[in-house]
C-alpha cells in the first residue's frame, strides 16, 4: 500500500490525499490530535467565568476561563454517559450540569457531584472529570491545544510565524487585537488541505477574484501578479506567507496596505503615533498586517482570521470573522464592514474562493488522470532570503511546496 | 371592518414580494436592483435574527451602493459561484402586512428555496421581513431582512440572490 507521505513529491502531490477517508483519519491521529492547533482568543472569555464553544479538528470543544483566571479546553462530552454537556454557545457560569443524569463538572473539568450520591459509594470521583486537551498555551492572546500530553513547545511550533503574530499586534495602538465580533460558519465540500494551500497560493488571485476586483476597482490583483514585487515565503513547521510589504514600501503610503489613506482614520492615526512615535508608528502604517498560513487551521488574512475545522475527507468548514484592535473604534467598523462584503457564504471573495475548493476536490475525485497535482510553479527561481526563509515570486507555489514538507513529516512520524 | 381598498393595497404588496421572488429566481439582476430606494439595506444575519449588524458578523450586511457592487459582479461573467448559474425554485408563503404608516409597509413572508447546483441540491429556508415604500406611485424596497432558519450553522455557499 502506498503511504501518505509517498504521495508528496518535491513538485506533485498525489490527488488521492484529497479524497481518500482512511489518510484522512490517519490525519486526524497525527496531525489534528497531535500538533498544536489553534482553538480560540482570549478576548473570546474576558471575564472569569465566561466560556464559548469553540472547535478542535471535528471536535467540540469549550474553552473556559475559570475563576483563578486560567484557560481550559474541555471536551463537550459527560463522563458519565457521553451526553453533550453544554449546548449554548457561550455564557458566564462556574459549573456545568449535564441535563441527563445531573453530574454537574466545575469550569475546570472536575466532577463536582453526582444525584442520589449513594449509588456510587466508592468511586473515585477524580478519574470521572471531562475530557480535556492536556496540552493548552497562548501566543499574544492566540489559544492553541494539543492532544499530545508531550512534544514541542507552543513557541518551537509557532516557530517563525511568532513574528506574523507580532507584527499583527503591532498594528494596534493599544497592541492587542480582539475576537469580538462573532464567526461567519462556511462550508465546503472539499478537502482541508485545499483550503490550507489555496490561503497563501498568490496564483489565483487575478484569476478567481478578477470580478470583484475589476468591478471594485482593487489593486489586490496587481500584488498578485508576475511584475508584483512581493514574496510567497515558506516560513517552515508547515507555515507560509505571502508578503506583502516590499509592494506596500514601494508605493509609501499607510494605510495603502488597507485600501484607504491616513486622512480617513484620523483617530487610529493618532493613536498609533501616540503609541509607537511618528516614525515607527508610520512604517508599520505602511507595512500593514501579515498575510500568513499557520499550519495547520489559523489564516490570518490581513483584516480577519479563518479558522479552519476538518470534519471529513471532503468536508470543511471555514470559520472568519473581522480582526478587531484594541481601542480603535474607527477602524474597527470599517474592518468589520470590509470583512463582511469579503468573505463567508456570500462573500465576494470567498464564495468564488469555496467554489473552486469544491471543483477541485470533484476533480482529484471523479477523474483518475493525472494522478499528480502538479506544484513546481516557480521551483527554479526558489531563493534564501536573509533569514534563511525559502522565499519565490508573489505567484509561485513555494508556499505549498512548504505545507506539504511539512506534511509529510508530521505523516511519517511514527 | 375590511375595507375595498385595504384588500387592494394587500394584493399590491403580495404582488410586489411575489415579482421580487421571481426576479431573483430567475436571475434577473437590473429588474431586482431596480426595486430598491436609494436608501435601500439588504441584510442577512448570522448566528440568531437579532444580533447588532453594528457590532457582530452578518452573511450579507449591504448598503445601497453595496447592493449594486454585488450587481455589478454578477454581470462581470465571472463570479465562478454563479457560473453556471444556480437553478432557483421558491415558494412564498405566509404574506403578511405588519403594519402600515404613511408610505410605508412591514411585511413578513416565508420562503423555501430548492437551489440546484455544481455541488448538488440544497433547501433553504428563511422568515423574511421587508420595509416597503410607495415613491412616486410605485412601492419599492427599503430594507429586506432574511431570516435563514439555519443562521447559526455551517452553510454552504449563498451566492444568489436571496
Ligand atoms: S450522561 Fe450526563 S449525567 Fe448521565
Ligand atoms: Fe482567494
Amino acid at each position: 500500500m502506498v503511504t501518505a507521505s509517498e504521495m508528496v513529491r518535491t513538485d506533485s502531490v498525489h490527488g488521492a490525499l484529497y479524497s481518500d477517508e482512511a489518510i484522512f483519519q490517519a490525519e486526524l491521529e497525527k496531525i489534528w490530535y497531535r500538533t498544536w492547533v489553534y482553538v480560540g482568543h482570549v478576548s473570546e472569555v474576558p471575564k472569569p467565568n465566561d466560556f464559548v464553544m469553540k472547535v478542535l479538528g471535528p471536535q467540540q470543544v469549550l474553552m473556559t476561563r475559570d475563576r483563578k483566571g486560567e484557560i481550559n479546553l474541555l471536551l463537550n462530552r459527560c463522563a458519565h454517559r457521553g451526553n453533550q454537556l453544554c449546548m449554548e454557545q457561550k455564557g458566564n457560569r462556574s459549573s456545568f450540569t449535564c441535563p441527563y443524569h445531573g453530574w454537574t463538572f466545575s469550569n475546570t473539568g472536575q466532577l463536582r457531584g453526582f444525584p442520589f450520591a449513594s449509588g456510587y459509594d466508592g468511586a473515585d470521583r477524580s478519574k470521572l472529570g471531562l475530557g480535556h486537551v492536556p496540552r493548552v498555551a497562548q501566543y499574544r492572546g492566540f489559544v492553541f491545544g494539543s492532544f499530545a500530553a508531550e512534544g514541542p513547545s507552543l513557541e518551537e511550533h509557532l516557530g517563525a510565524a511568532r513574528d506574523a503574530l507580532d507584527r499583527l499586534c503591532e498594528t494596534s495602538p493599544s497592541g492587542e487585537v480582539e475576537i469580538t465580533a462573532g464567526f461567519l460558519q462556511h462550508r465546503a465540500k472539499s478537502n482541508w488541505k485545499f483550503l490550507v494551500e489555496n490561503e497563501t497560493d498568490g496564483y489565483h488571485p487575478q484569476f478567481v477574484h478578477a470580478s470583484i476586483f475589476s468591478v471594485a476597482k482593487s489593486g489586490i490583483g496587481e500584488l498578485y501578479g508576475p511584475q508584483s514585487t512581493a514574496v510567497a515565503r515558506d516560513l517552515g513547521d508547515g507555515h507560509t506567507e505571502n508578503d506583502l510589504r516590499p509592494e506596500f514600501r514601494r508605493i509609501g503610503k499607510p494605510m495603502n496596505w488597507f485600501g484607504t489613506n491616513a486622512e480617513r482614520l484620523p483617530e487610529y492615526v493618532a493613536s498609533m503615533k501616540a503609541a509607537y512615535g511618528e516614525e515607527r508608528a508610520t512604517q508599520i502604517m505602511i507595512d500593514g498586517t501579515p498575510h500568513v498560513m499557520i499550519f495547520p487551521n489559523l489564516f490570518i488574512a490581513e483584516i480577519q482570521i479563518f479558522v479552519i475545522q476538518p470534519l471529513a475527507a471532503n468536508e470543511t468548514v471555514q470559520h472568519v470573522t473581522a480582526l478587531q484592535f484594541k481601542d480603535a473604534p474607527d477602524l474597527n467598523r470599517r474592518l468589520r464592514q470590509q470583512t463582511m462584503g469579503s468573505v463567508g457564504p456570500a462573500g465576494f471573495l470567498l464564495a468564488d474562493d469555496a467554489e473552486m475548493y469544491e471543483r477541485t476536490q470533484r476533480g482529484v475525485t471523479g477523474a483518475s488522470k493525472p494522478e499528480w497535482n502538479y506544484l513546481g510553479r516557480g521551483l527554479h527561481r526558489e531563493r534564501r532570503d536573509e533569514n534563511g526563509f525559502l522565499v519565490g515570486d508573489a505567484t509561485d507555489e513555494v508556499t505549498s511546496r512548504g505545507i506539504w514538507r511539512h506534511y509529510r513529516s508530521l505523516m511519517e512520524a511514527g | 371592518m375590511i375595507e375595498a381598498q385595504d384588500l387592494l393595497l394587500f394584493k399590491e404588496i403580495e404582488q410586489f414580494v411575489y415579482r421580487e421572488a421571481r426576479l431573483q429566481d430567475s436571475h434577473e439582476y437590473d429588474a431586482w436592483e431596480a426595486l430598491w430606494t436609494d436608501d435601500g439595506m439588504y441584510w442577512i444575519p448570522a448566528n440568531g435574527d437579532d444580533i447588532d449588524p453594528e457590532s457582530q458578523m452578518s452573511i450579507i450586511y449591504d448598503n445601497r451602493s453595496r447592493i449594486a457592487l454585488r450587481i455589478k459582479q454578477f454581470h462581470t461573467g465571472k463570479r465562478h459561484t454563479q457560473t453556471p448559474r444556480s437553478r432557483l425554485c421558491r415558494v412564498l408563503s405566509n404574506v403578511e402586512l405588519l403594519e402600515s404608516t404613511g408610505n410605508e409597509y412591514r411585511v413578513t413572508a416565508n420562503s423555501m428555496i430548492f437551489e440546484s447546483n455544481a455541488r448538488g441540491d440544497t433547501i433553504w429556508g428563511a422568515r423574511t421581513e421587508y420595509l416597503l415604500r410607495r415613491e412616486s406611485d410605485a412601492l419599492k424596497m427599503a430594507k429586506k431582512k432574511v431570516m435563514l432558519s439555519n443562521n447559526d450553522k455551517p452553510l454552504y455557499t449563498l451566492s444568489f440572490l436571496v
